[in-house]
């Protein structure tokens, strides 16, 4: 690896948790916590740990993601705060 | 000023884990809407996740798999050249039941919806005290 | 509200960071985590199992009997969501849409009384729901497959590279979720009906079950994949590793059939009529 690719991302991840909770569209919030979960599945990829990178890839970024669209859409895409 | 720059450096993959759960138990308090509450446990048990296999990390050692195949030599296999599994299997089982209770959460947030129209904590609330 | 939330999440951060004093530095061999248990697996787990694969070795074999609970567990979860929301009584729906196949003409039919119109000429599509898109369905119909095969060779690959029953379990059924969203979730429930999902969620913690149960009968202790020998007609050590491949197929299946209930009633709020 020729430069450390782990304060960058670890830098991505917190802005993307701050954004996925301060987003008022809830339909834009699921989205960026796809994002969330992809960043934690590269961190753990880095870090060496291959089969919960695997599982959080499949899980997190597929139907944890999935999952949380359809209960938008389901429910209303607006919220207060 | 030099032994706390090494602390510093040794540990703070550390605080920026605590920090990310924070910011996961913030978000399940402080948050009305519960969806927003929602992401904020999804976002604390990937935190807790991520510190649980940063705690198997060794530098300088590889992936948990071990060289084999055709032609790969039996060499002795020293501990200290793989990173720690334990912390791994545990995490997986883990992942998993987080998306499972996820799934459930999210089927409450329906029901709750269905029959009260709204997502707001307060607004439930008051709907809830004029029954 | 949010100070009490800001003040208590502030204490135990600070409590947390406090406790880190004592950890060894990140990364560092010698740590005390290190040197306990994990490298009994390490050095051993090729000489007992002939699993490559340390990660899959100890979670199945090793631990298997955590890994048994956790199938058991998901399969709890897919049951509860089904309790939540799904309603079997059937409601007519109000207002219904009908699209003409030849000419691709819309009908919007407001009044339940109407009669159905006939079915080789009209297709039912859902009120809420985006219109027809041919790119989709084609890329669906293209992509499902190979989706499929792939998550076949997950779950056979776990020995030898990152894999197993779980990865393997969520990429099929991502792949039936793929066909609920280019289609419609009609279509996709005729596939793979909500019966066959809910036996082969129960089926796969049944397989697991079964297979600890019959080491068990076998004279051994629950979960002790070399009692199979004699059956498989193989040494003890690759028994293990075959006992850990049926866990793991056990393990996928219900994986599979879970993912697939949980988003066919979060989709359609329990009523099973139109999905995402």
């Amino acid at each position: 690896m020729g430069w450390q690719i782990d304060p960058v991302v670890l830098t991505l991840v917190v802005f993307c948790a701050v954004g996925s909770l301060a987003i008022k569209d809830l339909l834009g919030a699921a989205i960026v916590f796809g994002a969330y979960s992809f960043m934690m599945c590269v961190l753990w990829a880095v870090m060496g740990a291959v089969d919960v990178a695997f599982t959080e890839a499949s899980v997190g970024a597929g139907v944890s993601t999935v999952f949380m669209v359809a209960a938008v859409f389901r429910t209303t895409r607006r919220s207060k705060d | 000023m030099d032994q706390l720059m090494a602390v510093i450096a040794g540990k703070y993959n550390y605080w920026v884990y605590i920090t990310l759960m924070m910011i996961g138990l913030y978000g399940m308090i402080a948050k009305n809407n519960l969806v927003k509450k929602i992401i904020g446990m999804s976002i604390f048990q990937t935190a807790i996740i991520l510190f649980y296999v940063s705690l198997g990390f060794k530098h300088g050692a590889t992936i948990p798999i071990l060289r084999h195949g055709h032609g790969a030599t039996q060499a002795a296999v020293r501990a200290v050249d793989y990173i720690n599994p334990l912390p791994h299997v545990l995490m997986l089982t883990a992942i998993v039941v987080g998306v499972g209770t996820l799934g459930v959460a999210l089927a409450l947030a329906i029901l709750i919806y269905k029959r009260y129209q709204t997502l707001e904590e307060d607004e439930i609330l008051e709907k809830t005290l004029e029954e | 509200m949010r100070i009490i939330a800001l003040v208590l999440v502030l204490l135990c951060g600070g409590l947390l960071i406090a406790g880190t004093v004592e950890f060894a530095p990140w990364g560092s061999p010698h740590a005390r985590q290190q040197v306990y248990l994990s490298p009994y697996f390490i050095e051993h787990s090729m000489e007992d199992t002939s699993v490559p694969n340390i990660v899959t070795a100890v979670l199945a074999d090793y631990r298997g009997y955590d890994t048994m609970y956790e199938t058991a567990v998901i399969f709890t979860a897919g049951m509860a969501c089904f309790f939540l929301l799904r309603c079997l009584k059937r409601m007519e729906p109000q207002e219904r849409v009908y699209r003409h196949l030849v000419t691709g003409m819309v009908l919007h039919v407001k009044k339940p009384s109407v009669p159905k119109p006939p079915e080789g000429l009209f297709e039912e599509i859902d009120p809420l729901w985006t219109p027809y898109d041919i790119i989709i369905k084609t890329l669906g119909r293209f992509l499902i497959p190979p989706i499929q095969v792939f998550g076949l060779y997950v779950i056979a690959h776990g020995h030898h590279s990152p894999g197993g029953g779980f990865q393997g379990g969520v990429i099929l059924g991502a792949s039936v979720i793929l066909l609920a969203l280019c289609y419609d979730l009609r279509s996709e429930v005729e596939r793979l009906r909500e019966s066959l999902s809910g036996i082969c969620s129960a089926a796969g913690v049944f397989i697991y079950a079964g297979v600890g149960a019959l080491c068990l009968a076998l004279g051994s202790n629950f979960l002790d994949y070399s009692a199979l020998a004699p059956i498989l007609r193989v040494d003890p050590v690759a028994a293990r590793s075959l006992g850990i491949f049926f866990v793991e197929v056990g393990v996928g299946l219900a994986v599979m059939a879970t993912m697939v209930a949980i988003y066919n009633n979060l989709a359609s709020a329990g009523l099973y009529d139109q999905g995402l």
